[in-house]
This record gives C-alpha cells, structure tokens and sequence, in this order.
C-alpha cells in the first residue's frame, strides 16, 4: 500500500485517469448536507436570486481554499494555457473532489471561454425543485468554488450555469469565461 | 484497526469536499446568530431534516421497510445501520444513562464532522457535532420516537482530544409505550 511519505506522488497531466487516494465518505452525506444548506438559505432569504448569490459566494470561500488542498495532493504541474485549466478541472478536479468527471467542449475563438459538462453530478441525487423555486441554480456553489480557486492562481473567471436538469435541460452544463489573467504580484519593493 | 463498510451501490466524495462544505454550513449559520445556544439549535435544525431523509432511504434500502417499534431496535439501528451509512463506521459506543431512566448515550472517538473544526476557547463548550444530534433527532423523531437530542464534549484521560457523546433523552410517551410493550 503506498503511503505518503518516503515516495514521490506522480506528476499528473490531465490525460491520466489516476487521481491520489484520497480520504472518501459516503456521498449521501455530503448530497444531504448541501440539500440541507439550500433549505436553510432559502428560508433565510425570500428571494430565490439572493440564494443564488449565497451559494456562489459559499463556493467562493471553499475555492479559496479548495485549491491549496488541490495543489498539495494532485501534484499537477503549472498549466501552460487555459486550455489546459479547463482540463485540470475536469479531469483531475472534479474527480479528486466529487468522484466525478466533467467534458470541456465549445471553445470560443480565442480559447478563453468554455462548457464544462457534469457526466455525474452528486450534489442533485434525490433533488427536486419544487414551483416556487424555478430560479434557483441550485448547483451554484460549484461555480463559485471554480471562480475561488482559479482566482487563487491569477486568474479572474466568470463561471455560470447555462444548463441544468433540475430545470428541465438535458445536462449540467458551466460556462467558464477567463476575464483577465492577473500578473502574479511581487510582494516586495525591489528597491527596498 | 477500524473496519469500514459500506453498501454496495455506494457514491463516494472525498472527506474533504464534505469538510469545506460542513465549515461553511457552520460558518454562514455563525452570521445568523446571536449566542452558541442560537448556533447549535440551527445545525441541530439542518441536521433533522437529514435525519428524517435518511430514515427513508435507510429504511427502504436496508431494512425492506420494515419499522423498529422497539427502543433498543431504533437506538441499535442509529448506533450500527445509520452510523455505517453516514461514516462508514457503527458508533464507537451505545451506553445507558445511569442516572436517569429516559437517557441513552452514543458516543464518538472523535465525530467525523469535527475532525477539521477547532473551537475556539470564547465559544465554551460549543460542539459542531450539534448537526449530527440534530440527524439523530429526526431519525428518531420520524421513528416515532421523540427525544431531546444533544452533543456534548467529553475529557478522556491520556487522550489530548475530548471524545463526542450525543446525549438521547426519551420523552415519556415513549417510555411508557415501551413499558407497555415488554
């Protein structure tokens, strides 16, 4: 059995189906304690479009730290374009975190803008969304937790929901737009 | 060594995507409140309806439907079936209260979902674990067996952290009932 320490862990590239052994639990869980967050935002907050922005901004705060979390275990070597981004986070992301792959597909011309599609998406098991909540995205925290960690490595993304099967579509489907890619910062005055 | 199990057609996420998202369930709830008491009421209230859907699927998948009418059924069913399901694990104990009739206590080395928290010391005796006496709650509740249910922290010797115990206190109708029963 590999352990952690004494061996190097592989260098991933996004092609590789081998994700690290991480510590799992039982999917229902996780699916239920979100549910249960949802429920309490949307009796905390009446419009439903406020619960869309909470859970965007609940993401945030996990992305921040998701990816250092990310980086320490995937061993995944600087990406050299957002081409390459975009594949880390469907192949290797969403895997180590959700035991679920995603397909990047529909790049625009300039290659900074793309559709992520869940094969698989935990977060819904169970999950119906009743009248009064048509609006809601109720998988928003997935687009703020990518939004947090691409922002932690310089780049500054739009990401949201363009299908979504709990509102009748065919699949979960993200678009992901790099707005700028931010110069990593110096943090000393070199005349100093 | 602690054998996991787990069912067949099990889904699986990492422990950390659950940690991230268990820390901002706490954390969001900590905007919304006044006082700990607040705090642990809301987790205790996010983690009924878990319960109550656990209960359902739980009871569908594992037991053919059939429903515990016993007291030591439902508690034996918490403590080994719904503990397996949720940690891959049966509680590490089911103990009787002493002093009192109506108390049952399960009791957790340490609770999966505190393993990434840390309480600071101006929040006393605060425990997170106050979701998972909230997922007992509803399991119970929906049983037909309704008890207070609550988390507390307990000093171990020689053990640097405190282990969990989540504390049940039937209400009398069911003691009663069980009395009847037996």
């Amino acid at each position: 059995m590999a352990t952690g320490f004494g061996r190097m862990a592989p260098l991933l590239r996004p092609g590789d189906t081998s994700v690290p052994n991480v510590e799992k639990v039982n999917a229902e869980l996780f699916t239920l304690t979100y549910g249960a967050i949802v429920r309490q935002l949307l009796t905390d907050f009446e419009e439903v479009d406020e619960v869309n922005k909470q859970l965007d901004l609940m993401g945030y705060h996990i992305g921040i730290r998701l990816i250092d979390d990310f980086l320490s275990k995937s061993n995944v070597t600087r990406c050299s374009e957002f081409k390459e981004t975009a594949e880390v986070i469907a192949k290797v992301g969403f895997k180590m975190f959700l035991g679920v792959t995603a397909t990047v597909a529909n790049w625009d011309a300039e290659g900074t803008e793309c559709s992520l599609t869940l094969d698989d998406n935990p977060l819904v098991d169970f999950v119906e969304l009743p009248e009064t909540c048509q609006g809601l995205h109720y998988c928003n925290v997935l687009c703020g937790v990518i939004r947090g960690a691409l922002e932690m490595v310089n780049m500054r993304t739009e990401v949201r929901w363009v299908r979504d099967v709990l509102r009748g579509d065919d699949a979960y489907e993200m678009r992901l737009k790099l707005l700028k890619q931010v110069a990593e910062e110096y943090p000393y005055k070199d005349d100093e | 060594m602690s054998c996991i199990f787990f069912h067949r057609d099990l889904r699986l996420v990492s422990l950390n995507a659950f940690a991230f998202l268990f820390s901002e369930m706490v954390q969001y709830n900590q905007t919304r409140v006044d006082n700990i008491a607040e705090l642990e009421h809301r987790l205790e209230d996010a983690g009924y309806g878990v319960g109550l859907r656990m209960l359902e699927l739980l009871c569908h998948r594992e037991k053919g439907n059939r429903r515990e009418v016993r007291l030591l059924g439902i508690l034996s069913f918490v403590h080994s079936t719904l503990w397996k399901s949720l940690f891959g694990k049966v509680a590490d104990s089911l103990e009787k209260g002493t002093e009192n009739e109506d108390e049952y206590m399960i009791s957790e080395k340490e609770l999966l979902v505190n393993r990434f928290i840390s309480v600071p010391k101006d929040m006393g005796a605060f425990n997170c674990g106050a979701y998972v006496a909230g997922i007992v709650k509803g399991v119970l509740d929906g049983s037909g067996f309704p008890a207070r249910v609550t988390a507390h922290f307990v000093p171990v010797e020689g053990q640097p952290r405190p282990r969990t115990t989540i504390l049940i206190k039937f209400t009398e109708e069911v003691l009663q009932r069980e009395a009847r029963l037996s």
